[in-house]
């Protein structure tokens, strides 16, 4: 009989499909103008040093393409996008992965706008930790910034306003974050087995999740008052001993309630970031927060180039330490922008604890060849992380890596 | 009788027709004219093709779309959206200038769907990678600079001011601008730019005006060579319309999130 209990996660997901059809409907066959566009990439990673089997492996290949299509009509008040995302891994089968990152339909009115499909929406204003950024599950077997991320199914519904805009969201169907499979690096001791996931909600996946967003600028502030309602994106871990040869870290998805807080201040050559988030649902209540700034020298020495100095202190009241490394960290780092006709860019930053030896240090830079390649370097390393440390686990994956992308 | 024989001597020191003007006031005269005669065009929309040229003469080019909001008492509003280098289409850039604070500014990064006010200090910085900084495509607005009128000049057979500008606003990577204004329709036609130490970094000619709305003129070439570095950058125009009817809600940071 449960079968005929009205089950909310149908009804939202129904409606999502009938509104994006709707939309699609409402296309005028004469505006099919489709534009595609997006990139392939090739990357190479290179580990510093060797692991335990089976994830043994120095090098590792993987390959990854992410097409574009969208087409707007009705003068452009309406618009359809489709983002498909295909990620192929020579060792790790979790890496393997397919994903629609956007399948949205767009209608903007004058003052109101609505969004129904897959998407993604980043909050926030702090480089080194995302906060508040609660709407899309990360998918951490991209990248450990966690800056990838899933397709979230939603309603999204904003009104503009003289006194800022406010976002509705109706998130059903939740995405369960991805973690390194077996024969995977980069990933904790014991594996994360994502398959076993156990939630606190009865619907499990099928719980609807709520949240909504007040942001606006005044002046030089730039201020964003946000609410989530629902499954936790990040999961606590629980251990597995079932199987006493194969111990495994469970993922336990609970439902919360996070209030979030980001506010930007810019102010000539500096901007200065706050976030904060007030969580409950995962046992006691809990504040974090991060907050620092960025100061850029334009045009340094002389030349074209722009260097910028970062720094973000970080801090969660997590009672657990194994929770989060970030608990109580100071981010420093350098950003450095050529400002040539290859857009060179580099970001270099290192996040050290500062109630123990741990750190945490990481480049990016790229270039692009010609008009259609970007070469980019990534480096990671992990420096004395102690045992209690969630990075512990990650002593060994100090990684260099290149990627090769090809856009269109 | 004798009260008026007096007074005409006097009056004859006064003069009738040109002022007398100091180089100062002559400059802002030539400033506020053709201030007024660019306004009320409401809003724009053009297509930018920029082509960069190293001293070894290897080009790279951009494309890029500007949407414009003519602003009372302020400084324009602009949203620029980028399509070429592919790895750069769908960046946006929104920005609110002002003719002595600084301008805000929004920049949208469509991988990371991520809004991030940068920073207003940025003036003086390249464009694009280019030989244009972002103050040389700001609006123009009268009270950004200090005007001293130089000498009148013909420039390719077209009588001109010849305008010094001392950038007034903070962050200007110019000391000065020495401007070539024409007498028929007050329209920019070379602008010499001089660094922070007073040296000629730069120099900007217009090239194929175009007039709209019948009053509106627009350069629909714009070559910028810098001296120092032995780059230059073409800057082409194309697709004006003028009175799209945009508004304030076209240049919202909504709209910087959607734009494409």
């Amino acid at each position: 009989m449960s079968g005929m209990k009205p089950d909310p996660h149908r009804i939202v997901i129904s409606t999502l499909i009938v509104l994006t059809i709707a939309g699609l409907a409402a296309l005028p066959a004469q505006a099919a103008d489709w534009r595609a566009s997006g990139f392939g990439a090739l990357e190479s990673r290179f580990f510093l040093h060797d692991n335990a089997p089976p994830a043994s492996h120095r090098a590792n290949q993987s390959l990854v393409v992410q097409p574009e299509f969208f087409t707007e009509w009705n003068d452009r008040r309406d618009s359809f996008t489709f983002v498909p995302f295909l990620r192929v891994d020579e060792h790790d089968g979790e890496r393997t992965h397919f994903d629609i990152r956007e399948l949205t339909w767009l209608h903007a009115a004058r003052d109101w706008e609505l969004r129904a499909g897959i998407r993604k929406v980043f909050w926030g204003v702090t480089e080194s930790r995302h906060l508040v950024d609660v709407i899309n599950q990360t998918d951490l077997v991209e990248n450990i910034d966690g800056e990838d991320k899933l397709g979230q199914p939603m309603l999204n519904l904003a009104l503009i306003r003289d006194w800022g805009t406010v976002d509705f969201f109706v998130l059903p169907g939740f995405r369960e974050r991805t973690f390194p499979g077996r024969d995977g690096r980069l990933r904790s001791v014991p594996r994360v087995e994502g398959g076993r996931a156990r939630y606190e909600s009865g619907a499990g996946r099928n719980q609807v999740d709520l949240a909504a967003r007040w942001s606006h600028y005044i002046g030089n502030w730039d201020i964003g008052v946000s609410h989530f309602h629902g499954t936790s994106r990040e999961p606590r871990f629980e251990l597995d001993l079932s199987d006493p040869r194969d111990i495994v870290l469970v993922p336990v998805y609970e439902k919360i309630d996070q209030s979030g807080l980001d506010i930007q201040y810019t102010r000539g050559s500096w901007l200065w970031k706050l976030e904060a988030i007030r969580r409950s649902g995962q046992g006691e209540d809990f504040s974090a927060a991060v907050g620092g700034f960025e100061y850029t020298y334009y045009g340094v020495f002389d030349t074209a180039v722009d260097l910028g100095v970062l720094a973000e202190y970080q801090y969660d009241g997590r009672g657990s330490a194994l929770a989060t490394p970030f608990d109580d960290d100071l981010f420093t780092g350098f950003r450095l922008n050529l400002n040539d006709a290859q857009s060179t860019a580099m970001l270099l930053g290192c996040i050290s604890d500062l109630e123990s030896t741990a750190r945490f240090c990481s480049v990016e830079a790229s270039r692009r060849l010609g008009s259609s390649w970007v070469l980019s370097l990534e480096a990671r390393i992990f420096s004395e992380p102690p045992e209690n440390d969630p990075l512990f686990s990650l002593r060994r994956d100090d990684y260099l890596q290149l990627e090769l992308a090809f856009h269109f | 009788m004798r009260k008026l024989l007096l007074t005409l001597p006097l009056l004859s020191l006064l003069p009738l027709d040109a002022p007398a003007e100091t180089p100062t006031e002559k400059g802002l005269v030539i400033a506020v004219e053709a201030d007024a005669r660019d306004q009320g065009w409401g809003d724009s929309r053009a297509d930018m093709n920029m082509i960069l040229r190293n001293q070894q003469g290897e080009t790279s080019e951009r494309e890029l779309r500007v949407r414009t909001l003519e602003v009372d008492g302020d400084g324009d509003k602009s949203l620029i959206i980028f399509d070429h280098p592919a790895d750069v289409a769908g960046t946006a850039f929104l920005s609110y200038t002002h003719a002595v604070e600084p301008d805000d500014q929004w920049l949208y990064l469509p991988a990371l769907k991520r809004v991030k006010r940068i920073a207003s200090a940025n003036k003086s910085g390249p464009f694009m990678g280019s030989e244009f900084a972002f103050e040389d495509l700001s609006s123009q607005e009268v009270e950004k600079y200090a005007y001293e009128w130089l000498r009148d000049e013909d420039l390719d057979g077209e009588a001109c001011f010849v305008v010094e500008r001392i950038p007034q606003y903070e962050h200007s990577g110019y000391t000065r601008q020495v401007a070539w204004i024409d007498k028929a329709h007050y329209r920019p036609r070379k602008v010499e730019f001089y660094d922070r130490k007073g040296a000629h970094l730069k120099t900007l000619t217009f090239h194929e005006y175009h007039e709209y709305l019948d009053q509106y003129w627009r350069a629909h070439r714009m070559e910028m060579v810098n001296h120092q570095n032995g780059k230059s950058t073409t800057l082409t125009w194309g697709g004006y319309a003028f009175r799209n009817g945009f508004t304030e809600r076209d240049f919202d940071r909504n709209t910087l999130k959607r734009v494409r």
